[in-house]
């Protein structure tokens, strides 16, 4: 039985389908990611997956209980780690563990050995008894995952983990996340905008899109999956007539996009196509103002699946978002 | 139970280290029972009585000599001479005086004929508790002004002695128990309303959500919670406001022990009302944009600060479904009357009931989900 089995989940807000009809697996002891663009249904996802959102059709079940008919069964067996922070500034660490660990009815004696275990784990043993307004946001994302294991489950969501934090915090977050798999045989399911991250350290994939399933596979398995092995970027002082039939039969070119006056080929031999860019350039008078090769990244992924770039939807403007929503920074 | 409890304990934390919150729900009614008390309260005084003598006489001077002794003693007004009545008429209107009394000419002689002899007050009616103070003190005077100095003995006449079974109450006191209910409900509106609604919009319930925790724990909790605070702030009141308005014996136990009972249902019945107005809502600016109404549309029409008697029909509507009403009778009862918890059964069981029925459609109405 697999972890998280979801059939045609579909989410409708008035018109606006937000999840439309995704279908997918998550095994167990996994890590799975789940990447797409802000609004792109990553999180009404995870909220029908925590019983926090009803689906409008089709059906999920986690642990092998059914999010609609045995939301309680799926509650007692996951952890919960949300997009906001949302531990209490007012408290200290260990009190906001010890609210959450009673919420779950864990009995005292269990409950203590349970905090303590926890707050070793995420480094957060020498701030117990300190208000949690005082953390930085590291020490609060950790703090949460903290709570979120409070009660043992066997399946962990994360909606955007990361998000926010300095790149130090993000790769002991990283780090911590994939010890506590280990050590307590956790299948974890998390959505991130970071694509090194999910790369390094997914299993699998799914890049979703307007609420669909675009792709699905491991990093490696879907980095070889699109044309090219190698990315080359580059631009020119000026772009003659028929030059982008010229740049598309140099050898083992296998995509050509042209964006802003940058092209990007993908290319199966990227040195030997560097090559011979070089050579037509020169052959046509043109001048190489940049160029770089890269191999291919689930940047380069993403961008094949969707067809836009993820950063570009990251600056969308939020909507409807109340003036009192604690940001994460 | 131990989630109920977990919902309670972390309210309670966090109100424990909210100094602030503690004294703004606690001091807001505080100071309102001080001024409102003294500003209703207190007598008129030192009203400003322009005097216009127009005849001179014997009688004229005898009345003016009683006017200077209200002045001398009573100081409900002062009086100020004046030769010319139009410039009395025009300090009245520009507000410098507060009424003009005329003594025609020929006063004198009407009185000595006993032929109806008048004076006339021009009043700033504008204020009414002033011209009603000034009536009434200008009433009493004219009446011993009209009284014979050795008068005969009139067996027929039928006279009112009126009798007060409970000492004087001064405003003050009378304010108590709208200001004990007051205390309770900003309490219950901080509480259940603002931070609850805050604590919505920052995702925090999300975290409760996601627990295997039952709807009507939550709602429980919630209501409990809110509950003890508003307890806290009813019982800091119930001692506090009984010293400083002046409460005969302010600590006797067992009124306070009668008081807290009423306190605890007071304080189930706005918390749970709150949460009924609250349950669907999810943007932070709608407590903190109703509660000048709510307080306005339940402390007034319930008794508070006037007596209902005197309420147009539509108010009294209000005044009957306001919880405001039963818990104010009740104080009123306990604090003024110092009776037992018999004669306000009816206030109580109305308060129980109506805790039920708010909590029953809260729950009916909450969503387990986002």
């Amino acid at each position: 039985m697999s972890a998280v089995e979801v059939e045609h989940l579909t989410k409708r807000f008035g018109d606006f389908c937000a999840v439309d009809a995704l279908s997918f697996a998550v095994e167990r002891g996994e890590i799975f990611g789940l990447l797409g663009p802000n609004g792109a249904g990553k999180s009404t996802l995870i909220r029908m997956l925590t019983t926090l959102v009803p689906p409008t059709s089709g059906s999920a079940r986690v642990n092998g209980f059914d999010i609609v008919r045995a939301a309680n069964g799926v509650r007692q067996s996951i952890g919960v780690i949300p997009q906001a922070m949302t531990s209490d500034l007012e408290l200290s660490a260990e009190e906001n563990l010890n609210i959450f660990a009673k919420l779950y009815g864990i009995p005292r004696e269990p409950r203590r050995r349970a905090i303590k275990t926890l707050l070793q784990a995420v480094d957060l043993e020498p701030w117990a008894d300190k208000p949690v307004k005082m953390f930085s946001g590291g020490m609060r994302r950790r703090l949460e995952i903290a709570r979120g294991l409070v009660h043992e489950p066997n399946i962990f969501f994360l909606d955007e983990p990361t998000t926010g934090l300095d790149p130090v915090s993000r790769v002991a977050v990283w780090d911590m996340l994939s010890r506590l798999k280990r050590e307590r045989d956790l299948t974890i399911l998390v959505t991130t905008h970071y694509m090194d991250e999910a790369d390094k350290l997914c299993d699998r994939v799914a890049i979703v899109d307007h609420g669909k399933l675009a792709a699905l596979d491991s990093p490696l398995k879907l980095k070889a999956s699109i044309p090219g092995r190698n990315i080359l970027e580059v631009s020119f002082s000026k772009v003659p007539a028929g030059w982008e039939n010229t740049l598309r039969t140099l050898p083992d070119v296998a995509e050509l996009k042209a964006e802003d006056h940058v092209f990007r080929l993908a290319s199966h031999n990227g040195p030997r196509t560097t090559v011979a860019l070089m050579e037509a350039a020169r052959s046509a008078n043109v001048t190489v103002t940049s160029l770089s090769v890269q191999s291919t990244t689930l940047d380069d992924v993403f961008v094949h699946y969707t067809g836009h770039q993820l950063r570009d939807a990251l600056q969308a403007p939020a909507t409807a978002e109340s003036p009192y929503l604690m940001k994460r920074h | 139970m131990h989630r109920i409890w977990a919902i309670i304990e972390r309210d309670l934390r966090r109100f424990r280290r909210s100094p602030t919150l503690i004294v703004m729900s606690m001091l807001m009614p505080l100071v309102q029972l001080v001024v409102l008390g003294y500003a209703f309260g207190g007598k008129v005084k030192n009203l400003e009585i322009g005097i216009v003598d127009q005849d001179h006489g014997v009688p004229a001077i005898k009345l003016k000599e009683m006017f200077q002794a209200v002045a001398a003693n009573a100081r409900t007004f002062d009086t100020i001479a004046y030769h010319d009545q139009a410039v009395a008429l025009h300090d009245l209107r520009e507000g410098r005086i507060n009424g003009v009394l005329t003594i025609p000419p020929h006063f004198s002689r009407k009185v000595l004929a006993g032929a109806n002899p008048r004076v006339a007050l021009v009043e700033d009616n504008t204020d009414q508790f002033s011209t009603s103070a000034l009536g009434g003190a200008l009433t009493e005077l004219l009446a011993t002004y009209n009284s014979p100095a050795d008068p005969p003995r009139e067996t027929a006449k039928v006279t009112l002695d009126m009798v007060e079974i409970y000492p004087y109450v001064p405003y003050i006191q009378y304010l108590l128990p709208g200001t004990i209910t007051l205390a309770i409900f900003v309490s219950a509106m901080i509480g259940g309303g603002i931070i609850f609604i805050d604590d919505k919009a920052r995702g925090l319930h999300e975290g409760y959500l996601v627990t295997p925790i039952r709807k009507f724990e939550l709602i429980l909790g919630f209501n409990l919670a809110g509950a003890i605070k508003a307890i806290i702030a009813g019982f800091v009141l119930v001692t506090v406001g009984s010293i400083i308005a002046g409460i005969p014996d302010p600590l006797n136990v067992l009124r306070l022990a009668r008081m807290m009972v009423l306190v605890v249902v007071t304080a189930l019945a706005l918390i749970s009302m709150m949460f009924l107005l609250m349950v669907r809502v999810s943007d932070p600016l709608v407590p903190r944009a109703i509660f000048g109404v709510l307080n306005t549309v339940l402390f007034f029409p319930s008794g508070a600060v006037y007596p209902t008697a005197s309420f147009p029909p539509w108010m009294k509507a209000i005044t009957v479904v306001d919880p405001f009403t039963y818990a104010v009778h009740g104080f009123k009862q306990l604090v003024l009357k110092n009776t037992g918890l018999m004669s306000i059964s009816y206030d109580l069981a109305f308060l129980v009931g109506f805790t039920l029925l708010a909590m029953s459609a809260a729950t009916l109405l909450f969503r387990r989900t986002l």
